[in-house]
């Protein structure tokens, strides 16, 4: 059986480790990466079915490693994390292949929806 | 900055009045003086002449009167003339045509009256002239013409006498000249009804009876009438001038013209006077007019200036007011647009901790699931502090997602709206809540309120934010009244919201589109909604304004724009 592969990309640690943890504690299959450097390193050694990518962290932005993303994986469904002020940048995402945008901070079970459908999506997709 | 407008008015005024009137006055004034110049030479001159043609008249008078006497005794020899009968017949003759003499008389060398027609026969046909002072001037001149004397008859009257010399004899004709002609001729100058005329002699005596006052052999002089006496004037003294001699004189408060003329035949002077108030009548009219015509031109100049000013400082005033309604919106734009960035900038930094501190509280709650720890005497507790942490990061996430929601730059939608229809649904959505604290939401809808194109959920979300506003103000037991306009000049939609609340401290009427500008207690609102309110009617192109009196309510104006 398939494990739902999740990789969460978000430079706050607390936010990055717990939603991590909680992740595994529901049987997904989680990791997380500090940056879009970082996200795209592990990306070339391991599959994920799913990428929670943050819009706004330091060096490379969300929508830049959303394009790299893109670009080595294309399969891979990804939803923005926008905590920043704009839903444009949500918006903007989706113009360049992200699955969907979900306001920060929400609540677990919102972003568990997306995740779902998102994963639906790709297995759909797949089939 | 507020403008002087009355100082303003005064100076834009007096500055039109004063380069108005400067040249008006300065022309009008110039003008005069031409004029006056120019009339007052135009009348010495006539006045000049009218003496001038007097005294030739008066000369002509005198030569053909010489030249008569000088015909008679040529063409009559002496013995002939001495009868007085045949000097009757010449001196009738004389008299048929003219009434130029009184008498006539024959006089020899002696001063013997050898004959004598006239009414002072009794009295003159015995005398002897030997002695009389105009005896010895016509022996030696030939001719004399006397000034006007009393003589034996004791009446004013002057003679020409002609000395004729027949071989060695010589005698004298005398005659008197009826005063009357000279009269004549001198009256013919009055022209106006106070100018004057007479002759005086070479002693400064009259001559001639003067119309006003004076007598013959008198000085001339003006008679001043007072209530209780009469005094006199003397005449300016011409009788030694040798030349026309023309001038203007004011004298004991008198202001008269004098045109004094010498009469060549006799040695008198011939005087005319004008009164200035009478031949310069016209000028003095002229002057009148020129006065009216000048406070008519200053009493148009000054309306002129006053309703030009009027209009330039009210269109001045309307262009302080737009500009200080367009500094106050820019001004407020740019709050605005300060208050969105620091506002995105606020959420985001406390969105990522708020983030955090949901997936610890999260991963909290998952823990106490798990069944070893439920059985703790303290789960009851841990659960439900946890809970509050959720609750309490809900409530801070509502505050940034609102917070987000005033600093969105989304492009509005574009839809047909018909506002009265959008009010009907929005109002409706109040109507409970309203009922509850016995609120009536009256509905006043223009009929002539065009479809509009605009963000239907947008103007929504205004239109609920001020109802609720509304309803909040007045608390209970009032009335919310909802109505809509259209400005056909502006093609513009107008909404408005207007309550029998509180109202609004003036104080605070221009800080109510801030952020977090609440007057609701602590906890009950964000003070976002009426600036997110105006950045969403400013983002549809439109305007959010408030008036308010505190005590009678406040009434909330959406203008919408039809496109």
């Amino acid at each position: 059986m398939d494990t739902l592969r999740v990789l969460i990309v978000d430079d706050e640690d607390d936010f990055r480790e717990t939603i991590v943890k909680r992740l595994n504690a529901r049987k997904i299959q989680a990791e997380g990466a500090a940056s879009g450097v970082r996200a795209l390193e592990i990306l070339k050694d391991k599959d994920f079915d799913v990428i929670v990518l943050d819009v706004k962290m330091p060096d490379m932005d969300g929508i830049e490693t959303l394009r790299h993303i893109k670009k080595l994986k294309p399969e891979i469904e990804v939803i923005m994390l926008t905590g920043h002020a704009s839903v444009e940048f949500g918006l903007k995402g989706m113009q360049l292949g992200a699955f969907d945008y979900v306001m920060k901070p929400a609540p677990l079970n919102e972003l568990l929806d997306t995740i779902g459908q998102a994963y639906n999506k790709k297995r759909g997709l797949i089939h | 900055m507020e403008r002087n407008y009355r100082k303003l008015w005064w100076q834009h005024c007096l500055a039109i009045i004063g380069f108005s009137v400067i040249p008006l006055l300065f022309v009008n004034f110039s003008l005069y003086k031409l004029f006056d110049r120019i009339y007052t030479e135009k009348v010495m001159e006539n006045l000049r002449n009218s003496a001038e043609n007097r005294r030739d008249a008066i000369d002509l008078f005198f030569s053909e009167r010489i030249a008569q006497l000088f015909t008679i005794a040529n063409t009559n020899t002496f013995q002939q003339l001495t009868d007085e009968d045949y000097l009757n017949k010449i001196f009738e003759i004389m008299h048929a045509k003219s009434d130029s003499y009184m008498d006539i008389g024959i006089i020899d060398s002696e001063g013997h009256h050898l004959s004598y027609v006239g009414p002072y026969y009794e009295l003159l046909k015995q005398v002897n002239y030997k002695n009389e002072f105009w005896f010895n001037e016509v022996k030696a001149n030939g001719i004399y013409i006397s000034d006007i004397f009393m003589g034996f008859r004791k009446a004013p009257h002057f003679i020409i006498a002609i000395m004729v010399r027949e071989r060695s004899a010589s005698w004298i004709l005398r005659v008197t000249i009826n005063l009357k002609n000279i009269d004549d001729i001198i009256q013919k100058a009055w022209t106006g009804t106070l100018s004057d005329a007479f002759i005086v002699n070479r002693k400064n005596v009259l001559q001639t009876r003067p119309r006003f006052g004076g007598n013959f052999l008198e000085v001339p002089a003006f008679p001043e009438y007072t209530s209780d006496s009469l005094k006199s004037h003397p005449y300016p003294d011409y009788s030694s001038i040798v030349a026309s001699k023309l001038e203007r004189v004011t004298y004991s408060g008198m202001d008269a013209f004098f045109a004094a003329v010498p009469i060549h035949n006799t040695k008198w002077i011939l005087v005319i006077k004008e009164n200035p108030d009478e031949i310069l009548s016209p000028l003095v009219q002229g002057q009148h007019w020129m006065l009216l015509f000048t406070a008519a031109g200053l009493a148009i100049i000054a309306t002129g200036a006053a309703l030009f000013t009027n209009t330039l400082i009210n269109r001045i005033k309307e262009t302080d007011r737009e500009n200080a309604a367009n500094s106050d919106m820019l001004l407020q734009a740019n709050k605005m647009i300060a208050l969105s960035k620091m506002a995105a900038g606020i959420a985001h930094e406390v969105n990522n901790p708020l983030a955090a501190i949901a997936e610890k509280a999260g991963w909290l709650k998952d823990l106490l699931a798990e069944e070893d720890i439920a059985g703790s005497k303290n789960f009851a507790e841990f659960d439900e502090s946890v809970d509050k942490i959720e609750q309490h990061v809900g409530r801070a996430r509502k505050i940034i997602h609102n917070l987000l929601g005033f600093a969105r730059r989304m492009e509005p939608a574009k839809e047909k709206i018909d506002v009265n229809t959008l009010l009907d649904e929005t109002t409706g959505f109040l109507e409970n809540e309203a009922r509850y604290v016995n609120i009536r939401i009256v509905k006043e809808y223009a009929d002539n309120v065009p479809v509009i194109t605009s963000d239907l959920s947008q103007i929504q979300q205004v239109v609920l934010n001020l109802l609720n506003n509304a309803i909040d103000a007045i608390g209970h037991d009032g009335t919310v009244t909802v109505s809509t306009r259209y400005h056909d000049k502006t093609d513009e939609v107008e909404i408005d919201v207007a309550d029998t609340g509180k109202g609004i401290a003036e104080n605070d009427l221009d800080k109510i589109f801030d952020p977090f500008f609440t007057t609701k207690e602590v906890g009950k609102g964000t003070g976002l909604g009426l600036s997110i309110s105006y950045s969403i009617i400013e983002k549809l192109g439109g305007k959010l304004k408030v008036q308010s009196k505190v005590g009678t309510g406040t009434v909330f104006t959406i203008l919408l724009p039809k496109h």
